[in-house]
């Protein structure tokens, strides 16, 4: 029995090698890789990165592809994981992968730059916004950087005039929530903002903020700024309204998806303020056509990462443009490490009119920061409304 | 009166943990195992509430009592097929299957539900009580939590003193073996006590989401985890201890939370732990171990 076992799975890893080779030779599309959490706690950024980005490449092929090729478009899971995020990087080299779309988180990202770095991989992530991300210069940002959403948020509410004395309420065990909290509390200082109180919480005890609440309501806060997710925001603002406690609230891009939340009462969330590149609910064109589609498809409202994925996507499709309008021609062929310097050089000279673009357009720095301004919107009667 | 709010808060969230311990040291103390599934068999019991809450459109009670029966039927399945073949097999084996089902029902749940977080709308419909002028709010899931706590401690205090199965239980904690040779039906006891305990857990699930309204497939296994540590805390195996231990524990994360750092809230709660299992190892009210010859 074991023998015939044996037999099988040697013809198998034979079979799969070759089968390997053959697809090596065969290939006669851009090959490129994703890499994103679509299970875990996580999950909805990823599926959202996923299914945004696998949008744009069904357009891009139904319109005859980039500079005739097709794309042909893979996603793994890193389950918001480092080491299972290199792991997915590796799956997807052996796949033929030339461009990397992702991560979609900014931990595990950390961990995949440096391999792209070592293998000169060019790598575009739509929502990885820590500056740690892009220390590389083969790495492109879509998403602002969290420092930047930290100032933005202290500089809105200090010439707004929204108040003077602020609460935080933040996730010390998560480097996006940290980040943006810093930066806020540098800026705060500068616009003439009194921090009343600073409260952290962390993963392992993200359920409670009746604590953190209270501390906040007695230093007298008139605003509570929350740099987190919109699971724990949720929480806060269910627990808020049960003691009493009526605070503005001030969020950034992490609050978007709170209206979409199922069962949650929105009305809680009236007057909330955040900060955020993308509105589903806008009336332009693009928009529009991306919501129905995207609704249509996977039976979902988009959120900001199925955007910024969308946005990626034709980001690469107008870096390899670029290139070849510079004389360096991608094809199939073209080995990764080639395609990177062609479409390094190419990322500063493009400018992407995309979803998540103002009016001028997405640019990018040689950094890899993208220009991209946070747009601060109110939640009024269920709806983002632009402020 | 700041003070007796995050008192409040914590007897509220210290009254969680002590029905979900009670299920713990329940288990432990007749099957002598450490069933990690315990904080997922809550949250099973979550979405059973949300799903017929939300999607049925039943009112709160038939669904409480709906999750309640899905729970007790599910303790009574996970222990007929991964545990009770693996009653002679060592207790390492066990804990690992119990760690396995605990995966199990987590990724079952992300594959139904979604990895996407629900909204969960308290159950306990009654507006908060105010007193001092509004100085001092109390949510009504707080009163309900406590009072369900205390009426639950009771109930099973005097289930096992009074009735015949009680003491069944009470015999098979004491020893396995000795029991059978009574007459006492060790199997059918044993699915009885998981059959409570999770009953017990999804009345915990539904308290536990009223309070802090979010719903996930890992909502279960970080208040597991506490629990089972308030468990060990007042002694596992003893219900008084698993009820002080919850209350204490959830008092000592919340004060911490408050006056200490709210970063170290969970450090704190550890802290104190290890500073008790160094004076008494077996818990507040643990009984000391007789090694058996």
């Amino acid at each position: 029995m074991k023998k015939v076992i044996s037999v099988l799975l040697t013809a198998a890893m034979a079979f799969s090698m070759l089968a390997g080779c053959g697809s090596e030779e065969k290939k006669d599309a851009l090959y490129i890789g994703g890499i994103g959490p679509t299970t875990g706690g996580t999950a909805i950024y990823g599926t959202a990165v996923k299914n945004g980005a696998q949008l744009a490449v069904d357009e891009i092929n139904a319109a005859g592809g980039i500079s005739g090729y097709q794309i042909e478009y893979k996603f793994e899971d890193d389950q918001n994981d480092a080491e299972k995020a290199v792991n997915a990087y590796n799956t997807l080299k052996d796949w033929g992968m030339q461009i990397l779309m992702g991560t979609v988180t900014t931990l595990p990202c950390v961990g995949v730059v440096d391999k792209t770095g070592a293998d000169n991989m060019f790598q575009v992530t739509p929502s990885a916004s820590s500056t740690d991300v892009i220390k590389g210069d083969n790495v492109f940002q879509i998403c602002f950087t969290d420092p930047n959403q930290g100032t933005k948020s202290a500089q809105y509410i200090g010439e707004n005039n929204l108040a003077k004395k602020v609460a935080i309420i933040y996730d010390s065990s998560d480097v996006y929530s940290s980040g943006i909290e810093e930066k806020f509390v540098e800026e705060a200082a500068d616009q003439g903002l009194e921090i009343v109180s600073a409260e952290a919480f962390t993963a392992d005890s993200k359920t409670d903020f009746s604590t953190q609440l209270k501390k906040a309501q007695d230093a007298g806060a008139e605003l509570v700024f929350l740099p987190i997710y919109y699971q724990e925001s949720s929480i806060i603002l269910t627990q808020a309204d049960a003691m009493g406690f009526d605070p503005i609230f001030f969020s950034c891009d992490g609050m978007d998806g709170i209206l979409t939340m199922e069962n949650f009462d929105t009305s809680l969330a009236e007057g909330v303020m955040l900060l955020t590149p993308f509105a589903a609910d806008a009336d332009d064109e693009a928009t529009k056509k991306f919501v129905s589609t995207y609704k249509e498809k996977y039976g979902d409202t988009p959120n900001q990462f199925a955007a910024d994925a969308y946005d990626a996507v034709y980001t690469i499709k107008a870096a390899i443009e670029q290139a070849a309008a510079d004389g360096t021609e991608i094809t199939p062929k073209t080995a990764s490490s080639d395609i990177c310097d062609a479409l390094k050089a190419a990322m500063t000279k493009i400018n992407v009119n995309g979803l998540t673009g103002g009016e001028d357009g997405l640019k990018w720095a040689e950094t890899g920061e993208v220009n991209k301004e946070p747009k601060a919107v109110k939640i009024e009667n269920g709806v983002y409304v632009g402020m | 009166m700041t003070f007796l709010t995050h008192f409040i808060n914590g007897i509220s969230l210290g009254s969680i943990y002590a029905i979900i311990a009670l299920g713990y040291t329940m288990v432990y103390g007749i099957a002598k195992m450490l069933n990690f599934a315990h904080g997922d068999v809550i949250m099973i019991g979550c979405y059973a509430v949300f799903m017929s809450m939300s999607s049925l459109k039943l009112p709160a009670t038939v669904s409480v009592a709906i999750a309640i029966a899905v729970c007790t039927v599910l303790g009574i399945v996970i222990e007929k097929v991964a545990y009770k073949p693996l009653r002679k097999a060592s207790p390492l084996a066990v804990l690992i299957t119990a760690i396995g089902v605990s995966y199990l029902l987590q990724n079952i749940a992300l594959l139904v539900f979604g990895a996407d977080s629900k909204s969960f709308q308290s159950i306990v419909a009654i507006p908060p009580l105010r007193l001092a002028g509004g100085e001092l709010v109390i949510p009504s899931v707080t009163i309900v939590t406590v009072i369900l706590c205390i009426v639950i401690v009771a109930a099973l205090l005097t289930f096992i003193k009074k009735t015949k199965a009680g003491q069944a239980m009470l015999a098979v904690s004491e020893d396995k073996d000795a029991a059978q040779l009574m007459g006492v039906n060790v199997n059918g006891t044993i699915s009885l006590t998981f059959a409570i305990g999770s009953g017990l857990a999804a009345v915990a699930g539904v308290l536990l989401c009223s309070a802090y309204p979010t719903l996930t497939p890992y909502t279960g296994s970080m208040p597991g985890i506490k629990a089972f540590t308030a468990a060990v805390f007042g002694g596992i195996g003893s219900i008084w201890g698993a009820f002080v231990g919850g209350i204490l524990l959830g008092v000592i994360e919340i004060m911490g939370r408050a006056y200490i750092s709210s970063q170290l809230s969970d450090a704190i709660v550890f802290a104190v732990l290890i500073l008790v299992l160094l004076v008494r190892p077996t818990g507040i009210f643990g009984k000391p171990i007789h090694e058996k010859v």
